[in-house]
């Protein structure tokens, strides 16, 4: 089945369907409805806030910090909700897949852009906090959009890869669970990455090297070049890395995965109605 | 070579042109063959695999379910295709429907095919019966607006009127399945694939479905091809049918003769089980003349015991167990019933007629019959396997039979 084929007429208006159907079932039953996709982030976002703002302190002498750690959030959630839900999206749908014959991309598809509608409402709330907090946008947001493009890309491509391999084999999931826990405490997102490099807010060339290291996860390069874009000039791939075949790294590890994705995806989705 | 491929319509007016019979062909099926690689204990671990990689050993075993398999169906046909349960006939209609790939031969189809592997696919119980019309015709491609044409046909041919808003949870089975189907004949498919969904809703509902496929049968530009095992269907809407027996087409062609193949599959079977069945023993007392019949609720069996010895025997017990699945569910000895608990008493040179009647707490399934004959020293005078298959089917179905008590053995008359 090819990727033009999976676009055609029929499959748009079945993906459009399935992202409305999963839509209107999820606050389905509670008294809010979907009032719930505004309070869920601003409750989580005040407890980061309290915990990693005013008790732990992470970001003193960073102006907005508090935003830009927001945005981090903001953007791991729609990473770790896209790659887990898109994972298991084969699989829970596996009964459509064993009755009707259609391109096995639009599971993992509906997954992922449920999880982008959001990813948006969030990143509302995440502008309105910002506007509150005296953020001066920069001209250079208007660059946000091919950030959030690769995100896209990046998580989508990832679904794809594990999701496919998930059919196969159940132990995915659970290693999925501890690795991304691993990921989430080495992207600087609840920290700066100058709390890596500078603990004491002078440079330690030791620790340059690890905070390179970090910086080279794409998921890292999108956070920071994000907060960059957004809020304030912080260290990115662009500024922080100097060799060019490093700065490379992030944006070749998401090719990668993409092109990954899409292979194994195509090769494996033909045998999905009889392995699940 | 295998692979599903798809003829657009263009193509389709192009092979009219030929002008010959195969003109019409819309669904061609080439050395069709599909193998099932059944996986190992475990097989789903990362660790399983990488050990059975390791030792270059296979994580499944192969099985063969459909073997070259080859047919042409025409534009106009109403196709039917039967066999017995695990003949190979749903996968069949799953390759043909696209949802699983051949391993071997070709599918050609011309036109737009849509399968009806089950009924409401999609359908969820948390939305209106209106929201999963719209999600079951999106699953059969229809825009919201061709829906939204169609949808007082949907409601009306249902005659679910008023109960749209209501969630799909609180209605009734059968009305779910009036819902489904209503949806389905709805869609403008040039091949239809239908498995097993003629017999939905009450008798009303029955005679209205009747009446759409008789027409459907009529109409020279609708193809439909039907997986089922009621052979009043086949008899019904009809004109042409294959048998699929292990994986092969046994018998193709006129739907009467295929219809009554298939229900001859089941009487040859029991016929021939007396040609093939085990017997051994020291034959110095025998069991003969078996036969038995269904009646009323009881299973009946005559059978004789002839003495060939010159010499009384007077320590004899039949032990009778019935097999169903390669397993024997029910047993039961004359040992344990009165008045032949100390043995069953046989002249010499003389033979004794018995009549056994069992309880009927069989169920809907599949049986036969092992008789053993033997005293309580000695090797086995006499032992019949699958001396008799029945099928219990007529019985009334008890959901428990396994837990019901052993067959109580009478000698009558």
């Amino acid at each position: 089945m090819s990727f033009k084929e999976s676009f055609g007429r029929r499959n748009r208006l079945l993906l459009r369907e399935m992202v409305k159907t999963d839509f209107k079932l999820r606050y389905q039953g509670s008294v809010l409805g979907h009032l719930w996709s505004i309070l869920k982030p601003l409750a989580l976002f005040t407890v980061m806030y309290v915990v990693f703002v005013r008790f732990l302190r992470f970001g003193d002498g960073i102006p907005h910090f508090a935003v830009s750690l927001l945005l981090a959030m903001t953007v791991w959630t729609f990473f770790s909700e896209a790659v887990g839900q898109g994972l298991h999206a084969i699989v829970a749908r596996g009964d459509l897949l064993r009755k009707i014959s259609f391109p096995k991309v639009i599971v993992v598809l509906s997954a992922t852009v449920g999880a982008l509608i959001n990813f948006g409402i969030n990143l509302l709330v995440v502008l309105i906090f910002a506007v509150i907090n005296g953020v001066q946008f920069r001209w250079q947001i208007v660059f946000a959009p091919l950030v959030l493009i690769e995100l896209y890309a990046f998580s989508l491509g990832l679904a794809m890869l594990l999701g496919a391999l998930y059919v196969r084999f159940r132990d995915i999931g659970h290693l999925w669970d501890v690795f991304l826990q691993g990921w989430f405490y080495a992207t600087p997102i609840i920290y700066p990455l100058s709390m890596v490099y500078a603990p004491k807010g002078v440079t330690v060339e030791s620790r340059l090297l690890m905070a390179k290291i970090l910086l080279m996860n794409p998921m890292a390069q999108m956070i920071q070049d994000l907060r960059t874009l957004v809020v304030l000039q912080t260290d990115t791939v662009w500024t922080f890395l100097h060799n060019p075949f490093v700065k490379a790294v992030p944006m070749v590890v998401v090719v990668v995965v993409v092109a990954l994705g899409v292979l194994v995806f195509n090769k494996r989705s033909q045998m999905f109605a009889e392995e699940i | 070579m295998s692979g599903v491929e798809v003829l657009d319509a263009n193509d389709a007016e192009v092979l009219e042109g030929g002008g010959e019979r195969a003109q019409d062909v819309v669904v061609s099926v080439r050395d069709l063959g599909k193998m099932f690689r059944l996986p190992k204990e475990h097989s789903g671990e990362l660790r399983r695999h990488i050990i059975n990689m390791l030792h270059g050993e296979k994580g499944y075993t192969e099985f063969n379910v459909l073997r070259d398999v080859s047919f042409e169906v025409h534009r106009g046909d109403f196709f039917g295709i039967v066999g017995r349960n695990g003949s190979g006939k749903s996968t069949l209609l799953k390759l043909l429907s696209g949802i699983y790939r051949p391993t071997a031969g070709t599918i050609s189809t011309v036109g737009r095919v849509v399968p009806f592997i089950e009924l409401g696919v999609g359908f969820n119980p948390e939305l209106t019966g209106a929201e999963n019309v719209y999600l079951n015709g999106a699953m059969l491609g229809f825009s919201n607006a061709e829906i939204t044409a169609m949808y007082n046909d949907i409601v009306a041919f249902a005659e679910l009127e008023g109960f749209m808003d209501q969630k799909l949870k609180n209605y009734s089975s059968g009305m779910q399945v009036r819902l489904a189907f209503s949806v389905a004949i709805k869609a403008e498919a040039d091949i239809l694939i239908l498995d097993e969904v003629l017999a939905v809703g009450d008798e009303a509902f029955q005679r209205k479905c009747d009446e759409y496929f008789q027409q459907v049968k009529l109409d020279p530009s609708k193809t439909v091809i039907l997986v089922t095992h009621a052979m009043e269907s086949v008899r019904a809407y009809c004109n042409r049918a294959i048998l699929i027996e292990n994986g092969e087409i046994a018998l193709a062609g006129d739907p009467d003769q295929v219809a009554s193949a298939y229900s001859r599959q089941f009487i040859t079977q029991s016929e021939m089980s007396t040609d093939t069945d085990m017997r051994y023993g020291t034959g110095e007392v025998v069991i003969e003349n078996v036969s038995h019949r269904l009646a009323e609720g009881r299973f009946v069996l005559d059978f004789d015991l002839v003495n060939k010895t010159d010499h009384d025997r007077s320590d004899l017990a039949v032990t009778f167990e019935f097999v169903t699945g390669g397993v024997v569910a029910l047993g039961n000895s004359t040992r344990f019933v009165e008045p032949y608990v100390d043995g069953i008493v046989v002249r010499a040179s003389d033979s004794e007629h018995f009549s056994v009647e069992f309880a009927d707490n069989f169920g809907n399934r599949d049986f036969s019959l092992n008789m053993s004959l033997g005293d309580r020293v000695s090797e086995p005078l006499d032992v019949r396997k699958n001396v008799v298959e029945f099928s219990s089917a007529n019985v009334e179905f008890k959901k428990s039979w396994h837990m019901v008590g052993l067959p109580i053995i009478r000698k009558a008359g």
